[in-house]
């Protein structure tokens, strides 16, 4: 099976003066599904951003290893990394509302690497969200915020990506989209072998997908679940972060 | 059915050819000094609108690449009176076959100019958004002015005198100056008018367009968005200095007040937005309509009740066209189809 890993060794970033993210160490293996979990402020967005390459961290190692090659990203260019395969859903799903659908699908593919195989990738996106395919003369703007989310997971998928950032699919969305939010990343990680590792506070949502977690609480990793149960059954998190 | 680029500037030609013929015709001097304001303004508004419409970026310091294209001119015109000055013998005779440069020559060295400060003010200001982007413009332009009134080469804040020759000899033919001069700057609007639309449809402008609308989702999509606004920021600085280059030709006597004026700041942003932003034919009709309606101000008014115009201008179309005229044309045309 095609082989793509994220590893993010000790790193430490800061806007200014402000230390958002302290000796963060995170391992995302080949296929896994690894959830990021933690409340509103914490530096999952941060942590995000550094994969990147929009942040720079202070220190620190990020690698991704596609195919056997390992790519070191701290230091390249955000469009580098995108051509690497790796793509961001961005938080708050970041559309161009005043693009139509199809629109939006196409400038997802603006790096020449993806260009050369808008067509089939576009296909692809159709195939998974049949509802977008339905609206694609539609301005990205005037659906609902479901259909934003799948239109953002679409958007990112239209870089054929090897491993997929996701960032709070769930925010202001209903929690019966957040659900279906979260079957539809689940669905596409299968079916495209994709490589996942998404950031998100809706915990019993993530859990239900992800392999594995960590808790980021203050910009620390305040605890690393080995399986969603591990997650599941563990006080510190019902303390931390459930408020029970 | 839209028309590609190389038809686009077949047509631009043709429609250039015929207010070029209209005008040879008619052979009012007048016309053609009141023509090549509202040209001029049309090139500096499309340059404009390349970073601010297309790319989102207000920039309030068109007046400092004006000028730069302006004063570029006079460097070098200056330069010619002085060769006998600071060189002789065979050198000297060497710069007085190549000095005085023809005014398309100064017009690529204003582009050059130009250009390069567009580059470096966006490397050293495009990390900066929104208002602070614009501020960051507006100090540039009172750097320059400050820097050109202490340099006394080019005149100083006394300013430059540059006698404009009474015609040009054109292979055989005598040419009026001024006419000579609304020529070069019917070509400048047609080739920034071509150019803008080009970009328009093709992969930078689809990369402008994103950063306008989100930068954070641009670059998520692999958009290289400092080097987009980079390659904005030159093109529209360059365009900016092309429209200044010819203006000492123009005006006669250059001096800084006037080259760094406030009308090239506010008219530039005023046209496009008047106009409307997202295409190139915002900028063309705002600067047709607002440059007519200045002209005809200056000589049944005053020339001073401009900025007066202007700004009313800009509140009107802010409450009634946000959009401005395109926006509002296209709002029309929607009505229309569904009734």
């Amino acid at each position: 099976m095609a082989n793509s890993s994220l590893t993010i060794e000790n790193v430490h970033a800061a806007y200014g003066a402000v230390r958002v993210i302290h000796d963060v160490s995170i391992n995302v293996n080949s296929g896994e599904t690894v959830a990021l979990l933690g409340t509103n402020g914490n530096g999952k967005s941060t942590l995000m951003k550094c994969v990147m390459g929009i942040v720079k961290p202070a220190a620190g190692r990020i690698v991704a290893e596609i195919d056997g090659e390992k790519h070191d990203l701290a230091g390249m260019a955000t469009e580098q990394i995108v051509d690497l395969g790796i793509a961001l859903v961005p938080e708050g799903r970041r559309l161009f509302p005043r693009l139509t659908v199809e629109e939006n699908l196409l400038l997802g593919a603006f790096r020449p690497k993806a260009r050369a195989q808008i067509k089939t990738n576009f296909d692809f996106c159709c195939e998974a969200f049949p509802r977008l395919a339905e609206r694609l003369k539609q301005l990205a703007g005037s659906m609902s915020g479901g259909e934003q989310q799948m239109l953002a997971l679409a958007r990112a998928l239209m870089l054929a990506p090897r491993i997929l950032l996701v960032d709070e699919p769930s925010v202001g969305l209903a929690p019966l989209l957040v659900a279906r939010t979260i079957d539809a990343i689940k669905q596409l990680k299968d079916h495209y072998q994709l490589t996942v590792l998404m950031a998100e506070q809706n915990f019993t949502q993530a859990i239900r997908i992800a392999d594995r977690g960590y808790v980021i609480v203050h910009g620390k990793i305040a605890f690393e679940g080995r399986s969603a149960d591990e997650l599941n059954n563990n006080d510190l998190i019902r303390q931390f972060y459930l408020g029970m | 059915m839209r028309v590609n680029t190389t038809k686009f500037a077949f047509i631009t030609i043709a429609v250039g050819a015929a207010v070029m013929a209209f005008a040879h015709w008619f052979n009012v001097d007048y016309l053609y000094f009141a023509s090549y304001t509202i040209l001029q303004f049309i090139v500096l508004a499309t340059a404009w609108n390349i970073l601010g419409g297309y790319c989102g970026y207000v920039n309030f310091g068109s007046a400092a690449f004006f000028a730069m294209g302006a004063y570029s001119s006079v460097a070098l015109h200056k330069f010619d009176t002085l060769i006998d000055h600071w060189f002789s013998g065979s050198f000297a005779a060497i710069l007085h076959a190549v000095f005085p440069l023809p005014i398309p020559i100064l017009i690529l060295f204003g582009a050059i100019v130009s250009g390069i400060a567009g580059f470096g003010m966006g490397y050293l200001t495009l990390r900066l958004r929104g208002s602070f982007f614009a501020i960051a413009t507006l100090a540039l332009a009172v750097v320059l002015q400050t820097l050109v009134v202490n340099w006394e080469y080019v005149g100083g804040s006394r300013g430059a005198y540059i006698i404009r020759p009474e015609s040009i000899e054109f292979a055989g033919i005598t040419i009026n100056y001024i006419e000579y001069l609304f020529g070069l700057m019917l070509l400048l609007a047609m080739i920034s008018l071509v150019t803008a639309r080009a970009i328009e449809h093709s992969q930078l402008g689809f990369g402008f367009a994103t950063i306008r609308d989100d930068e954070l989702a641009a670059e998520a999509c692999g958009v290289p968005t400092l080097r987009v606004k980079l390659i904005a920021t030159t093109i529209s600085g360059a365009f900016m200095g092309m429209a200044g280059a010819p203006f000492p030709y123009y005006i006669g006597y250059l001096q800084p007040s006037s080259a760094f004026g406030l009308e090239y700041a506010v008219n530039s942003i005023a046209m496009p937005m008047i106009g409307g932003t997202t295409s190139w034919v915002g900028p063309l009709v705002g600067a047709i309509l607002l440059g007519s309606a200045q002209q005809y101000a200056t000589v049944t008014i005053s020339s001073a009740v401009n900025l007066l115009i202007v700004g009313l201008m800009l509140v009107g179309f802010v409450i009634i066209a946000p959009n401005g005229l395109i926006g509002l044309v296209q709002g029309w045309r929607r009505a229309w189809r569904k009734p």
